[in-house]
C-alpha cells in the first residue's frame, strides 16, 4: 500500500496532515461493484463512525484500510501503527490472555505494556486465563487491550460490540470512549447502530451503494438534546428508516 | 429501602429443573464424569474372567494355560534376564522408528500444508502410500536394506509417518482463515505466524495422528521381529511357537498389551497437558 501524494477532496481542517486519506476506492466482486469511488479523510485523533445498511460497502472499506483486501483499487494512506478490532474477539484459544495481547507486538517492555493494557480494560487479574473461560464482553475487552498495546495511530473497528448483550455493549462503549480520550488514536468505527455512532463519534459518514453519501459532524450537536434528536432523525431517514 | 420486599422460599430456589427441560437434557447427553483409572476396569475384568475360566477347567490348559502358568514362566524369564533384553530390544526399535516417523510425518505435513510446491510433490504420494499395506513392502525392503535392524526400523518409520502426516495435514488445512487475517493485522512475521498460529492449531490433529502411530509402531514390530531377529518380543513369540510354549506366547501377547496400553496412556497424558486450553469431554 504505497502512500500517494494525490490531493484529496476533503481536507482534514487541521494544520497537521490527516491520519487517513482514502481517494477513489473501488472494489468489485465478480463483476458486482461494491465500492464505487470512496473518498474519506480522517484527522488525527478523530473518531469517524461509518454507518450504512447491510451490503452498502462499509465493511469493505474497513477491510481495505486494514490492508486485508489486496484487490482493492484506489489510493489509501494510513499510519504505520494501526490495529483492528473485529466483530468477534478473535482471540487465539491456545494462548493465554496476556500472550494474546502481546501477539505480534515487539518491544523490549512488551510484557509490562500488555499488563498495563489489561489493567486499563479492567482485566488485570485474568492475565493467565484461557480465552474460553472468559465471557463474551471480557473476550472483547482482551481484544481491545490487544489493539491498545500497539499504541495505534489508527484504530479500525468492525462492529466490535454488535454481538454483545445490551448492557455489556453500553459498558464497552463507555470504556472505548475513555480509552480513546486517553490514547487519542484516529478511529474508523463501522456500525449499523445509530445510537452507538451518535454516542461515540466526532463525525458520521453514511455509505450507500458503494459511496459515502453523507458526512456529518456530530460533536457540536452533543450536549444539545434537541439538535441531537434532529440529527438522529435525519440520519435514520438517510438510512431509509423514517422516524415516527 | 423499598417499601415492598420479596422473599423467595429456599425450596423454590433449589428446585431442580423439570424433566425434559433443556438444562436436564443437555446434561444427559454428556457421559458421566470419569473416575480415576476407569480405563483399567475392562482389562481387569477380562483378567478375572480368564482366572475363573481356567480355574474351573472350562478351557483346556494345552490350548490356553491358566494365569498361574503364565505368571510362572513370566517370573522365570524375568529371573533369567532374557525378558529385559527382549523388551529393551523391542522398545528401542519401536522408539527409533516412531521418532523418525514423527519427524518425517510432521515435516511433510507442514511442507504440504503450507506451500503449493510441497502439496504438489508430497500429498499425492502419501495418499498412494496410504493404500499400500505397510507389510506388503517388507519383501522389497529386505532386498534394499537387508534383513538387519535398518530394514526393521525403516518399516516402522514408514508406517508411523502416514497417520502423523494425514492428521497433522488435515488440521493445518483446517486452520481458521480468521486467524490468518488476525496475523496479518498484527503484522506477524512468517516465523511468528508458524509459531503462534500454525503449530498450535495443528497440535490436536498431530496428537490424533500420534496415537494412531504408536499403535502402528507396535503392530509393525510384531511382524518385523519375526524376520531374522535374535531378540525382541516378536522373536520371543516366534521361538515359543516353534517349541509349542503356549505360556510364553501368552507372556508375549500380555507384554504387547501392557506396552500398547501404557504408551497410549502416555500420549493421552501428553495430549491433555499440551491441549489444556481445550474444553472437551476428556476434562
Amino acid at each position: 500500500m504505497a502512500p500517494v501524494a494525490r490531493p484529496v477532496s476533503r481536507a482534514a481542517g487541521r494544520s497537521e496532515p490527516p491520519a487517513v486519506r482514502i481517494a477513489g476506492l473501488r472494489r468489485s466482486f465478480e463483476g458486482r461493484t461494491v465500492l464505487d469511488g470512496v473518498d474519506l479523510t480522517i484527522g488525527r485523533g478523530e473518531f469517524v463512525a461509518l454507518l450504512g445498511r447491510s451490503g452498502s460497502g462499509k465493511s469493505t472499506i474497513l477491510r481495505a484500510v486494514a490492508g486485508l483486501d489486496p484487490d482493492v483499487e484506489g489510493a489509501i494512506e494510513v499510519p504505520e501503527r494501526r490495529s483492528v478490532l473485529f466483530q468477534d474477539s478473535r482471540l487465539l484459544p491456545w494462548a493465554s490472555v496476556i500472550d494474546n495481547v502481546m501477539l505480534g507486538a515487539h518491544a523490549p517492555d512488551i510484557r509490562e505494556r500488555a499488563r498495563a493494557a489489561l489493567r486499563e480494560v479492567e482485566l488485570g487479574a485474568k492475565e493467565t486465563a484461557w480465552p474460553k473461560t472468559l465471557s463474551g464482553g471480557e473476550q472483547q475487552r482482551v481484544a481491545l487491550a490487544r489493539s491498545l498495546v500497539r499504541d495505534p495511530e489508527l484504530l479500525l473497528a468492525d462492529e466490535p460490540f454488535s454481538a454483545l448483550d445490551a448492557l455489556t455493549r453500553l459498558r464497552m462503549q463507555r470504556l472505548l470512549q475513555r480509552l480513546c480520550q486517553r490514547h487519542a488514536p484516529a478511529v474508523l468505527f463501522v456500525t449499523h447502530d445509530v445510537e452507538e455512532a451518535l454516542r461515540l463519534a466526532d463525525r458520521i459518514a453514511i455509505t450507500a451503494e458503494g459511496r459515502i453519501v453523507h458526512d456529518q459532524p456530530v460533536a457540536a450537536a452533543r450536549g444539545n438534546p434537541e439538535r441531537l434528536e434532529a440529527l438522529r432523525l435525519d440520519i435514520l431517514e438517510r438510512l431509509g428508516v423514517s422516524g415516527d | 429501602m423499598s417499601l415492598i420486599s420479596f422473599t423467595t422460599p429456599a425450596s423454590v430456589l433449589q428446585r431442580r429443573p423439570a424433566r425434559g427441560s433443556t438444562d436436564a437434557r443437555s446434561r444427559s447427553l454428556l457421559p458421566k464424569a470419569p473416575v480415576p483409572l476407569q480405563r483399567l476396569v475392562g482389562p481387569i475384568l477380562l483378567l478375572v474372567l480368564w482366572c475363573v475360566a481356567s480355574g474351573t477347567g472350562w478351557i483346556s490348559p494345552a490350548k490356553m494355560p491358566g494365569p498361574d502358568a503364565v505368571a510362572a514362566s513370566l517370573a522365570g524369564m524375568i529371573g533369567s534376564g532374557t525378558l529385559a533384553t527382549d523388551i529393551a530390544a523391542s522398545l528401542q526399535r519401536a522408539a527409533l522408528g516412531l521418532s523418525i516417523g514423527i519427524v518425517a510425518g510432521f515435516a511433510l505435513a507442514v511442507a504440504a500444508g503450507l506451500t503449493r510446491l510441497g502439496d504438489a510433490l508430497i500429498d499425492g504420494n502419501i495418499q498412494v502410500k496410504r493404500s499400500i499395506p505397510n507389510l506388503a513392502l517388507i519383501p522389497l525392503f529386505i532386498i534394499w536394506l537387508g534383513i538387519g535392524e535398518t530394514m526393521k526400523i525403516a518399516i516402522i518409520a514408514l508406517g508411523t509417518t502416514v497417520p502423523i502426516y494425514i492428521n497433522t495435514h488435515a488440521a493445518l488445512r483446517g486452520i481458521d482463515r480468521r486467524f490468518v487475517e488476525l496475523g496479518q493485522t498484527v503484522s506477524l512475521s512468517r516465523a511468528g505466524f508458524l509459531r503462534h498460529i500454525v503449530f498450535p492449531a495443528s497440535l490436536p490433529g498431530f496428537f490424533t495422528g500420534l496415537r494412531l502411530a504408536v499403535t502402528q509402531a507396535w503392530t509393525a514390530l510384531v511382524v518385523v521381529e519375526t524376520i531374522n531377529a535374535t531378540s525382541g518380543i516378536g522373536f520371543m513369540i516366534t521361538q515359543a511357537r516353534i517349541y509349542g510354549q503356549t505360556d510364553v506366547v501368552l507372556v508375549g501377547l500380555l507384554l504387547y498389551g501392557v506396552l500398547g496400553f501404557g504408551s497410549d496412556a502416555l500420549v493421552r497424558a501428553l495430549e491433555r497437558r499440551s491441549l489444556s486450553w481445550r474444553q472437551s469431554l476428556d476434562q
